[in-house]
């Protein structure tokens, strides 16, 4: 039994312990070490560079990131919520196609995806070019390198992240819970807010968490879209590390990135825990 | 029953409903489909039409560094999908059938979530301590391969383990009652059911590993993958030719999708 273990188990976890939970760990000591004069990582302990996150110039970078992540994933639940609810009550036959159709996107590359957004948004792009074309206006618009342009390119990106999730917990509903609400005079409005979306609201923490997660480390879609070398958290820390070469600070950004979701993660167990309690003490 | 809702209401949700799915699925396609079709524009542009023509095509068949890129890629992919896929399938055969653990069952998604700019800069640090630092390595396509294979495996392991949990036990408990040996039935009987879920999981980590650009960014050393050459000419500008690459990109990266897909829903 253990010789099996061995064999099965030995090989993936011997890799992710080298090339996972080391390397992760070194980011957790590069936080708190010194940068060298040249780059580079000198062992001296400090806590220099989790005061430097606190300054304003970097905060409000964490805070614009969190307020853009926070942004696409409304949008996206806006968005996807009555998406995922439609594709749910399709009959049968049509609900796998129609759910890989909205699916099938995520599964190609964020790189192409986001440059479909520069060709149509650019000065010299669709958007621009039709306007223009129409008389509408004189002087191209400003369509890219905005705050919107990023949060477009987000809800774009991760829009099947938000509906799969919600699918999931409204296909598993049992529409005669619904019947029964209707039956007992709960008109269709009262029926979806005291019925279908506490009962769902697994579903959309998963998505809103799917979404937010990937949105507030991004760095494609507002490098490509956002114009600014350090617009967001996730550019900030390429730029530290390729650019400014001071991996310690880079690194002490990654912590607190990764400190924010494992924050957002626990808060997700909590909420499904409580829903669970309340469930059964109903 | 005035407060019953009437079927008029309900069917005039549905149809708004419908609408609202409509706008995302064209939401989610038309830019894509915007630049397929400038891909075949004779002027490239989006200002008109003029024309039918392959030849922004025949430009990326004659970017000597875009082949270059694709063929590292190729590569990547390649060593990648065999190193995860053999790892993933041993990961999920042991999760599923020689130990019962939260934790890792939990962890096995770990690589799948932590974001990929952090994961990038941890195994920079840690290739840049142990290879150059140590062993006075250069970085190159082999510390690509290791990064992608470390996320691959994850996508693997979870895609086999569908499987393994809808395949009846009881006809490898046959052949061992038959006197084959652990190693023959897993050979001749385990490895054959669970086939399609090794080859869907194959095909999601080589498209991972195709379409992944900020890992490779970062542990590329001085080599060049298809996604870290793409993005230089992106960052150039909006060309012609980068509309024919995204095509491509997109059409192989759907094609192999649906293929995973038609694998995998094979055991339903």
């Amino acid at each position: 039994m253990l010789r099996r273990r061995l064999i099965l188990l030995g090989p993936a976890l011997a890799w992710w312990a080298v090339f996972l939970a080391v390397p992760v760990a070194l980011v957790l000591a590069y936080a708190f070490l010194t940068r060298g004069t040249f780059g580079g990582v000198v062992p001296t302990f400090t806590l220099d560079n989790l005061a430097r996150a606190a300054d304003p110039l970097y905060l409000r970078v964490l805070l614009f990131s969190l307020r853009v992540a926070a942004i696409a994933t409304l949008v996206a639940l806006l968005i996807g919520y009555p998406a995922a609810y439609l594709i749910a009550t399709l009959p049968p036959r049509w609900r796998t196609p129609v759910l890989i159709l909205t699916v099938l996107p995520f599964w190609t590359s964020l790189l192409i995806r986001t440059y479909a957004w520069i060709v149509i948004l650019n000065r010299e792009g669709l958007i621009n070019r039709g306007l223009a074309a129409a008389g509408l206006i004189d002087q191209p618009l400003e369509l890219l390198n905005n705050e919107f342009a990023i949060e477009l390119g987000l809800v774009y990106g991760y829009l099947p992240l938000m509906i799969l999730p919600i699918y999931a917990s409204i296909e598993r509903l049992n529409p005669d819970l619904r019947e029964a609400s209707a039956d007992l005079g709960g008109g269709p409005l009262r029926t979806f807010r005291r019925v279908t979306l506490p009962l769902t609201l697994p579903g959309i923490a998963a998505g809103c968490i799917f979404v937010f997660v990937p949105s507030l480390g991004n760095f494609i879609v507002p490098d490509l879209l956002g114009g600014g070398l350090s617009s967001m958290v996730g550019n900030l820390i390429q730029s530290q590390f390729l650019r400014a070469r001071d991996w310690p600070f880079g690194a002490m950004l990654s912590l607190i990135l990764i400190g924010l979701m494992g924050a957002l993660l626990f808060f997700q167990a909590w909420l499904l825990g409580r829903q669970r309690r309340e469930a059964l003490d109903a | 029953m005035p407060d019953r809702p009437s079927r008029s209401i309900r069917s005039w949700g549905r149809w708004v409903l419908g609408l609202e799915l409509a706008l995302v699925l064209a939401f989610l396609y038309l830019p894509i489909a915007v630049v397929a079709a400038l891909s075949f524009n004779a002027s490239g542009l989006p200002t008109a039409w003029t024309g039918f023509s392959l030849e922004w095509y025949a430009a990326v068949a004659r970017n000597e560094a875009l082949l270059g890129a694709f063929g590292n890629t190729l590569i990547v992919g390649a060593a990648t999908t065999i190193i995860a896929t053999i790892l993933g399938t041993l990961l999920a055969l042991g999760l599923e059938r020689a130990v019962r653990s939260t934790f890792l069952d939990t962890f096995v998604y770990v690589p799948m979530i932590i974001p990929d700019i952090v994961f990038a800069i941890a195994l920079l640090s840690f290739y840049n301590l142990v290879f150059t630092s140590l062993l006075g390595l250069q970085l190159g396509l082999w510390t690509v391969i290791l990064s992608h294979v470390t996320f691959g495996i994850a996508f693997v392991a979870v895609v086999v383990r569908t499987r393994l949990r809808h395949f009846d036990r009881s006809i490898e408990e046959a052949s061992l009652d038959l006197g084959a040996n652990e190693l023959r039935t897993f050979r001749n009987v385990t490895l054959p059911a669970i086939a399609p879920g090794v080859v869907a999981g194959a095909l999601i980590a080589f498209t991972m590993s195709f379409d992944e650009f900020i890992i490779a960014f970062f542990t590329k050393g001085t080599s060049e993958t298809f996604p870290t050459q793409v993005y230089s000419m992106i960052r150039f500008g909006v060309t012609p030719e980068v509309n024919a690459i995204a095509t491509v990109v997109l059409g192989l990266s759907i094609t192999l999708v649906l293929v995973s897909q038609r694998l995998r829903g094979s055991l339903e």
